[in-house]
């Protein structure tokens, strides 16, 4: 056990944790932030999709200890009033489903469009391949990206 | 108009009191316990509310809060049924809060999600509860103004006397609450709808997207601490013997221990599928420490009964295929003499595997049991069933334990099984505290309630004049045959017979996304495909000519299914699509299935990119009756496409020794977004029929819609699930 210092949606947190135990599990039992999701465990769903310094990590494969200093952004910190335009076109897409793998789509995708503001369609499919929908939005979720772009 | 009696499921609008008839009330909803806040956006809350009915309760400031009654596991109830409440009771959809109901069989009937039938079944309970509400608050306001309520009418929750003047829903919603309950309502034409037929965005929405906890696994308790299962490696053993002296050395472990969850005595409800009732639990405070306790666990396993392999299943299954069944499930005419005069006959035989579930969020639930109750939170489509099994099995009568269900990481079917919450209230009694079970994707992955492998043989006898003159239908399954006998195309021939073959296994299976249509739908379509093209004929033309043999001159008895809607699909997918027009390089296929009583046909067009196809658009046509929300109705039937395909493709669970091979999604393939349609059209048929449901019918069709458009580019019949082991891949873009 030790303690980690991390800095969160702007916060520092001060977390007694297993070095080895993954930013994931460290994010939702002991900072409470729940809206990062477990689907896997060995970064092949992308449920659980933070960023780190502004780029999407999977946070299940990401020990604490590996974290440092890095800025963490999870769902809870990617905007005040979830109004981020990547949430605001989630919303007027109405892309959810059963919703559950949302957050890392979103985390994803708001990762996509830092880095590329206009992302072609190969762009998209690569950017979002790891995120699975067991619902099947996969068509919601490419057009609420393509109107986030246009909304930036 | 429809004036109707309110005696149909008239308990829902009477006050009861908590302790009535089962199922304590506990006197709150977690939502309100654990999420920030209720309000929608601009919307203030009212100082005061009045329970109207067990569906709805209106604030003093007008403001309405709706009670869902039935899961939400992303099939959009909690939308569209309020909307249809909400309808009735004549309000701005915009002053309507939704909040999910808790378990109660005293205020509500059938809290169930499955076979798409929330809609179909809530329809009328839903109207009634929203008019009688409506006719109340005209009751109080009349009384008020002393006139008669034939004078008064509504407008989107403000109530109007024919002389002008105007009150609020808020503000005599006091007054209503003591109103009786009216004997008979009229409900509107659906020709005045407001909210029903519009496009109506998901009432969670705003929370998904800010990651607020609205599922099982986000459950928070003071003290609560966390429990995993260690079931058997494969199917048939148990545990033997335990040393668990490593585990509980490691930081934050509290227990390990044994459990039954269904000791003798105990009777099982249908609901109770388990092939591991016998399992090791491994408690601790949080998920990791118990992650990593778990795998130091030594544990001895027994064998109780003999394991199975894919290959010795599989073989068993297509010796079923050759095999008389004693009794067919149904016959009609002669089909053994018509494939004796039979100038040609067609036969091919479909697979698929056992398929897991797989919902994106694991099987958890959260337990709290002392020795005056049972408090239980979590996913699960069936409360009512889970009630009884734990209350049972923990010894409390059933008035002392409740369910309170939370948003759900998707069900599919795999929370009909609620075996997870049986195993929360039993760890919790045992370790005297709060405890929420958490699966890994392993052990849900690997733990059973399986689509069961399946397979069918088809036998078309084609005379001499080209007609087909008879059909053999042999099924066989695990645990149960996939064949439906009075389906489509049953009625439509003169000499048919459908036998049934079920093979045992200690491998458990339960109802999987449109169970049995999941797999029928294809096998079907792509044998109605193939005998079309014997026959010379256009695929939708020899469909529409079987639908109308038996509509106008059917076959047998029992065909469950309406031919004139059945048809009526295959001609919007046909005049939508453009069916028939050639496009350069394009393959087409289509297929059409009704289950879940909504009927459903599709064309999917395909283009070749390095002997793969790209999938450029299916066109999807619908009749479900009256359609409550278009927007979530679109996105089950694109989802329900999406989900169909990648399953026919790719998706499998295989066995060595009885232990499953599959684990994760690095062996466990699940369609990715690349992979999915460029684009998929819905269109609906407006008809005014009662709506029926749409969780599931979108599915069925999908897989055999694309295996017809492979063969129009290939030339080969894909036959066996998952065709990606037949080297059809779909093209990543
Ligand atoms: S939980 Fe991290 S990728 Fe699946
Ligand atoms: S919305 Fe259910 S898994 Fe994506």
């Amino acid at each position: 056990m030790a303690t980690f210092k991390l800095k969160i949606n702007k916060k520092t947190y001060s977390l007694e944790a297993d070095p080895n135990m993954p930013l994931l599990w460290a994010l939702r039992d002991l900072a409470g932030l729940t809206g990062t999701k477990y689907g896997c465990g060995i970064a092949q769903c992308g449920a659980c999709t933070v960023h780190l310094n502004g780029a999407a990590v999977r946070s299940c494969s990401l020990p604490i200890s590996a974290v440092g200093n890095s800025e963490v952004t999870t769902i809870e910190g990617l905007s005040k009033n979830g109004d981020h335009p990547v949430q605001k076109a989630w919303e007027e897409v109405d892309v959810m489903q059963c919703g559950y793998c949302q957050a890392g789509q979103i985390m994803s995708a708001a990762a996509l469009l830092n880095q590329n503001p206009n992302p072609s369609d190969a762009d998209i499919y690569n950017a979002m391949n790891g995120n699975i929908c067991r619902c099947g939005t996969y068509l919601r979720i490419r057009e609420a990206i393509k109107l986030a772009a246009q909304m930036k | 108009m429809e004036i109707i009696k309110t005696h149909y499921n008239r308990r829902s609008f009477l006050k009861v009191s908590a302790a009535a008839g089962g199922g304590m009330v506990i006197g709150f909803n977690w939502l309100m316990s654990c999420a920030p806040s209720q309000e929608k956006a601009g919307l203030a809350m009212p100082d005061e509310w009045f329970d109207i009915n067990a569906f709805l309760k209106i604030g003093n400031n007008g403001v309405v809060t709706i009670f869902s009654p039935n899961p939400e596991i992303g099939q959009n109830v909690k939308t569209s049924m309020p909307m249809i409440v909400a309808e009735e009771l004549d309000v701005d959809w915009g002053t309507v809060l939704v909040e999910q109901a808790p378990l109660n069989t005293v205020k509500y009937t059938r809290q169930l999600a499955g076979g798409s039938q929330s809609i179909r079944q809530g329809w009328k309970s839903l109207r009634i509860a929203g008019a009688s509400a409506r006719h109340m608050l005209m009751e109080a306001a009349a009384k008020q103004w002393q006139v008669p309520v034939s004078e008064l009418s509504t407008d989107q929750g403000v109530i109007k006397h024919t002389s002008g003047k105007t009150i609020g829903y808020g503000e005599v919603a006091a007054q209503a609450v003591s109103v009786t309950v009216p004997e008979e309502v009229q409900l509107k034409d659906p020709k005045d709808f407001k909210i029903i037929g519009k496009p109506t965005k998901n009432v969670d929405g705003q929370k998904v997207i800010k990651g607020e906890p609205l599922f099982g696994l986000d459950i928070q308790r003071e003290g609560m601490l966390i429990a995993m299962i260690v079931h058997a490696p494969a199917f048939g053993m148990r545990p033997k013997s335990v040393d668990d002296a490593a585990a509980r050395s490691m930081p934050g472990i509290k227990d390990v221990f044994v459990i039954n969850t269904l000791p003798d005595g105990v009777e099982p409800q249908w609901s109770d599928v388990n092939a591991f009732k016998e399992l090791v639990v491994i408690v601790g405070d949080n998920t990791w420490n118990v992650m990593q306790a778990k795998k130091a666990l030594n544990i001895e396993w027994e064998t109780v009964s003999a394991p199975m392999d894919t290959n010795s299943y599989d073989k068993a299954l297509s010796d079923l295929l050759e095999k008389k069944a004693d009794t067919p499930a149904r016959k009609d005419g002669n089909p053994e003499e018509a494939f004796k005069k039979a100038a040609k006959i067609i036969e091919r035989t479909y697979s698929a595997p056992f398929l897991a579930h797989n919902t994106m969020e694991p099987m958890n639930f959260f337990a709290h049991v002392t020795a005056d109750g049972a408090e239980l939170i979590g996913p699960i489509q069936t409360p009512e069933f889970l009630r009884k099994t734990v209350a049972s099995v923990i010894g409390l009568p059933e008035d002392k334990v409740s369910i309170n269900m939370t948003r759900q990481g998707g069900g599919f079917g795999r929370r009909l099984y609620g075996h997870f919450g049986v195993e929360a209230a039993v760890i919790s009694k045992r370790v005297n505290a709060p405890v929420k079970v958490v699966y890994t994707r392993e052990d849900d992955m690997t733990q059973g309630t399986y689509r069961p492998a399946y397979k069918v043989k088809y036998q078309a006898a084609i005379d001499k004049n080209n007609n087909l003159i008879g059909l053999k239908i042999r099924g066989a399954g695990i645990h149960e045959s996939p064949v439906f006998a009075n389906r489509f195309p049953a009625g439509a021939v003169d000499n048919y017979v459908v036998e049934n073959h079920a093979l045992e296994s200690n491998i458990s299976t339960g109802a999987w996304r449109a169970p049995r249509s999941n797999f029928m739908a294809i096998a079907e379509q792509c044998f109605l495909d193939e005998v079309a093209e014997a026959l010379g004929k256009d695929p939708i033309d020899f469909r529409l000519e079987l639908l109308e043999r038996a509509a106008t001159n059917p076959v047998g008895q029992n065909n469950d299914y309406d031919p004139a809607r059945y048809a009526g699909v295959l001609k919007l997918v046909k005049e939508k699509s453009g069916w028939g027009e050639k496009k350069n390089g394009v393959h087409r296929g289509v297929s059409a299935y009704f289950c879940h009583n909504s009927y459903v046909a599709q064309v999917l067009d395909i283009v070749m990119k390095n002997s793969k196809p790209v999938i450029q658009k299916v066109w999807c046509a619908v009749d479900c009756g009256i359609v409550v929300n278009p927007e979530g109705a679109k996105n089950q039937l694109e989802g329900g496409i999406v989900d169909g395909l990648g399953h026919t493709m790719y998706s499998e669970m295989t066995f060595t020794n009885g232990k499953p091979d599959q684990n994760n999604f690095h062996n466990y393939k699940l369609i990715r977004n690349s992979e999915a349609p460029l684009e998929i059209e819905c269109f609906f048929v407006d008809n005014g029929i009662d709506p029926t449901g749409l969780g599931e019918p979108g599915l069925p069709p999908a897989g055999a819609a694309l295996a017809n458009a492979l063969y129009a580019a290939t030339g080969r019949r894909l036959t066996n699930q998952p065709f990606y082991k037949e080297e059809a891949t779909i093209s990543p873009m």
